[in-house]
């Protein structure tokens, strides 16, 4: 590669310099995005959880711990929520997407792109609007609920609105499409000949399914579930349009506690304990489906 | 946006830094020099901080500022008279009555949805010194706005140049608890929190707070999720004077609501969605905005809502106009809280929005307006503005009203505390 190039003036780049300081030239914006965006609100987070005060006085960094016991103290059950309605959600949205994905990804044949473009269509549509309009569907005198009450097939004090029920199923609904996707993009680039290999081998239907696709799929159902998982366990806004009494989820007290209450410290200890749960539970997650599976299905 | 270089003399950078930010001692300016440790850097991280100086700003603006010409009017939506001119543009009939009388031209916009997400928005402008770019805004009394007052954020009125406001405001909205003698804020309208309910699903009348706890309507009961309305009307249920009522009267009135929540009573702690539940039938009685039901009952078309002040009595809250610190026009701003306490102002407003109007003699005008006018319709609703109690309130109604519980910020975080307990749960 040196041979003759000593003639050649050479851009900078191509320099011995330039050579080792390429890739971190390159990788350089994504640092700093991840610095000014990430880490560093990440740390101003920490640093106010740590604070005490009121928001006319001002608030002082005292290594105030007391926010972090007295806040989970307050509102262990609202963690418990988020983690109960985020996981049904998420369980619920992988049994409802991954036949669709399998039967758009094998069975839709030309018209795959056409069969996606409608699972996603709705989507299109700002998610605060559609669970605005779950709201009107499911009222207790509602289109839905409303003839039946008049036909006597459900009693007259049946409603779905403001239950764990209708805030499980609005997560699951909402956040769909993130666990279609990855399924059906794993399932779709599966090589056909690994199918036909196995049913030359004599396994049938079901074998070739659990033995073969669903293997080659988990890095989809893998990336599907974080996707869904996360957002849905943070989520409040399902809980608040289709929640009642009993049903608050720790993004919504977040929330109130930072807006409406104005109380920095405590909300800032609220998410930082959130946050951390999250991180141990996906390491926790990545250690036994993660990795390891990832690799092999290749 | 404003730089401070280009601030009329009145508001002087300097003027404005000293009453906004906090001011760096120089033992504070020597340790962030000598800040090595991580703990020093840390202890001198903080957020606001800033005891503001107890000298009044009120001469400071009104010897200065002078008339420009302009008003930025900062407000809420569905909160001023409209009309649509002939290239089908909205205008604001009392606002081109205004400018036409005073020359002073009001852009208008109303940017404030939600208290609590309007003042996380200005906020950090005023902490900083930078004007808001609003000389007119519409606050709600609330913890915000205390905060707003405590912080010296908002400019001193000056009641020489409100003659209006002291004639014809009545007595009511002229001492208000939350803001005594006046001196940042007058109001622009006002309304009742009390309990609206479904004439056509209850049969009984509803008279008393201990309705919102009848077992009969399990699990078709609707709250505020606002701990101000919340707590303040579970405590007047109780017997207890919001104003009077101490941190252990708190206490116990969230545990009334506790026991509302846990025997299934309530259904659900609502937002402003609660109007639209009791409007579809997924609630039968809730607590209510007194505009909400007239406003549900007119897009309905029907009478269905009935809203009423509970006999152990009822809220009433007022939207105050207030001058925000960093106004440039401070002079015109004032001019024009003056020029909606004229009757026949504060008539057109009620006209059109339908809250209480804080001039009592505005039912005069309305009462004239009303034999004027020449086609049944309009005469019709002229004539039920100026019967509606939720305009102009009778005596006995106003009587059994109060103010929220003012709370300083201490009090506030543990009010919030108290009753967040139950509301987000």
């Amino acid at each position: 590669m040196a041979v003759g190039t000593a003639t050649v003036r050479r851009p900078a780049l191509t320099t011995r310099w330039g050579r080792a300081l390429a890739p971190y030239l390159l990788i350089f914006p994504g640092v700093a995005w991840l610095l000014i965006f990430f880490l560093f609100p990440l740390l101003t987070l920490a640093v106010t959880s740590l604070m005490s005060g009121d928001f006319v006085a001002g608030f002082q960094f005292t290594w105030n711990f007391n926010n972090y016991t007295y806040g989970l103290g307050l509102y262990a059950t609202q963690y418990s929520h988020s983690l109960e309605y985020g996981a049904s959600a998420t369980l619920i949205a992988f049994l409802l997407a991954y036949p669709a994905a399998y039967w758009i990804a094998f069975h839709a044949g030309p018209r795959k792109s056409a069969y996606l473009l409608i699972i996603l269509l709705p989507f299109f549509v700002s998610f605060v609007l559609r669970t605005l309009s779950w709201e009107t569907l499911m009222g207790d005198d509602g289109p839905i609920l409303g003839p039946l009450k008049s036909a006597h097939l459900i009693p007259s004090d049946f409603r779905v609105l403001a239950t764990p029920i209708a805030v499980t199923f609005g997560l699951a609904y909402t956040f769909f499409p993130y666990m279609l996707l990855p399924i059906y993009a794993s399932l779709e680039k599966i090589d056909r000949r690994l199918i036909e290999a196995a049913e030359d081998l004599f396994a049938n239907r079901v074998e070739v399914f659990r033995r073969v696709i669903f293997p080659l799929s988990i890095p989809g159902v893998f990336a599907g579930v974080l996707l869904t998982g996360i957002p849905a366990t943070a989520d409040f806004v399902n809980q608040t349009l289709l929640g009642g009494a009993g049903t608050t989820m720790i993004g919504r007290v977040i929330e109130q506690q930072f807006e409406v209450s104005a109380n920095y410290p405590l909300a800032s200890a609220l998410a930082f304990v959130f946050m951390l749960g999250l991180l141990a539970m996906l390491l926790l997650y990545q250690r036994l489906f993660g990795t390891d599976e990832l690799v092999r299905a290749r | 946006m404003t730089t401070l270089r280009e601030l009329p003399e009145f508001l002087d950078a300097a003027f404005l830094r000293g009453l906004t930010q906090r001011r760096i001692t120089r033992r504070g300016a020597l340790a962030g020099a000598g800040a090595i440790s991580l703990g020093a850097f840390l202890a001198a991280c903080g957020i606001g901080g800033n005891q503001p100086s107890a000298a009044t700003h009120q001469n400071w603006v009104w010897d200065k500022a002078k008339k420009t010409g302009t008003l930025d009017f900062g407000s809420w939506p569905l909160y001023i008279d409209t009309a649509v001119d002939s290239a089908g543009n909205t205008t604001y009939p009392s606002l081109v009555e205004f400018t036409k009388e005073t020359g002073i031209k009001v852009n208008y916009s109303e940017p404030i949805q939600d208290i609590a997400e309007f003042f996380a928005k200005i906020a950090p402008q005023l902490q900083a010194g930078t004007p808001i770019g609003y000389d007119i805004i519409v606050i709600t009394n609330s913890i915000q706005l205390t905060n707003l007052m405590l912080k010296h954020w908002l400019v001193e009125l000056d009641p020489s140049k409100l003659p209006n406001f002291y004639k014809n405001g009545s007595k009511r909205v002229q001492n208000r608890s939350f803001d005594p003698g006046n001196r940042f804020t007058i109001p622009w309208q006002s309304g009742f929190t009390g309990i609206a309910y479904n004439t056509k699903k209850i049969s009984r009348e509803i008279t008393s707070y201990n309705d919102l706890f009848d077992p009969a309507f399990k699990g078709k009961v609707g709250m505020f999720t606002f701990t101000q309305d919340t707590g303040n009307l579970t405590l007047l249920g109780m017997g207890i004077k919001p104003d009077n009522s101490k941190p252990s009267d708190w206490q116990k009135a969230a545990d009334k609501l506790k026991q509302q929540r846990d025997s299934g009573i309530l259904r659900k702690f609502y937002d402003q969605s609660y109007i639209k539940a009791l409007s579809a039938g997924d609630t039968v009685i809730s607590m209510a905005w007194s505009g909400d039901v007239y406003q549900a009952n007119l897009s309905a078309g029907n009478e269905d809502l009935k809203f009423i002040l509970p006999k152990e009595g009822g809220l009433i809250w007022t939207d105050n106009m207030c001058i925000p610190v960093g106004a440039a026009h401070p002079v015109d701003a004032i001019t024009y809280m003056n020029y909606v306490y004229d009757p026949k102002v504060a008539a057109e407003l009620a006209e059109a929005i339908n809250y209480i109007t804080p001039v009592p003699g505005a039912k005069a005008v309305v009462e004239q307006d009303a034999a004027a006018a020449t086609d049944a319709d309009t005469k019709q609703s002229l004539t039920d503005t100026a019967n509606s109690s939720a305009v102009f309130p009778t005596d006995a109604d106003l009587a059994k009203t109060y103010y929220y519980r003012t709370l300083n910020p201490a009090e506030a975080t543990q009010w919030n505390d108290i009753f967040n307990a139950v509301i987000l749960s």
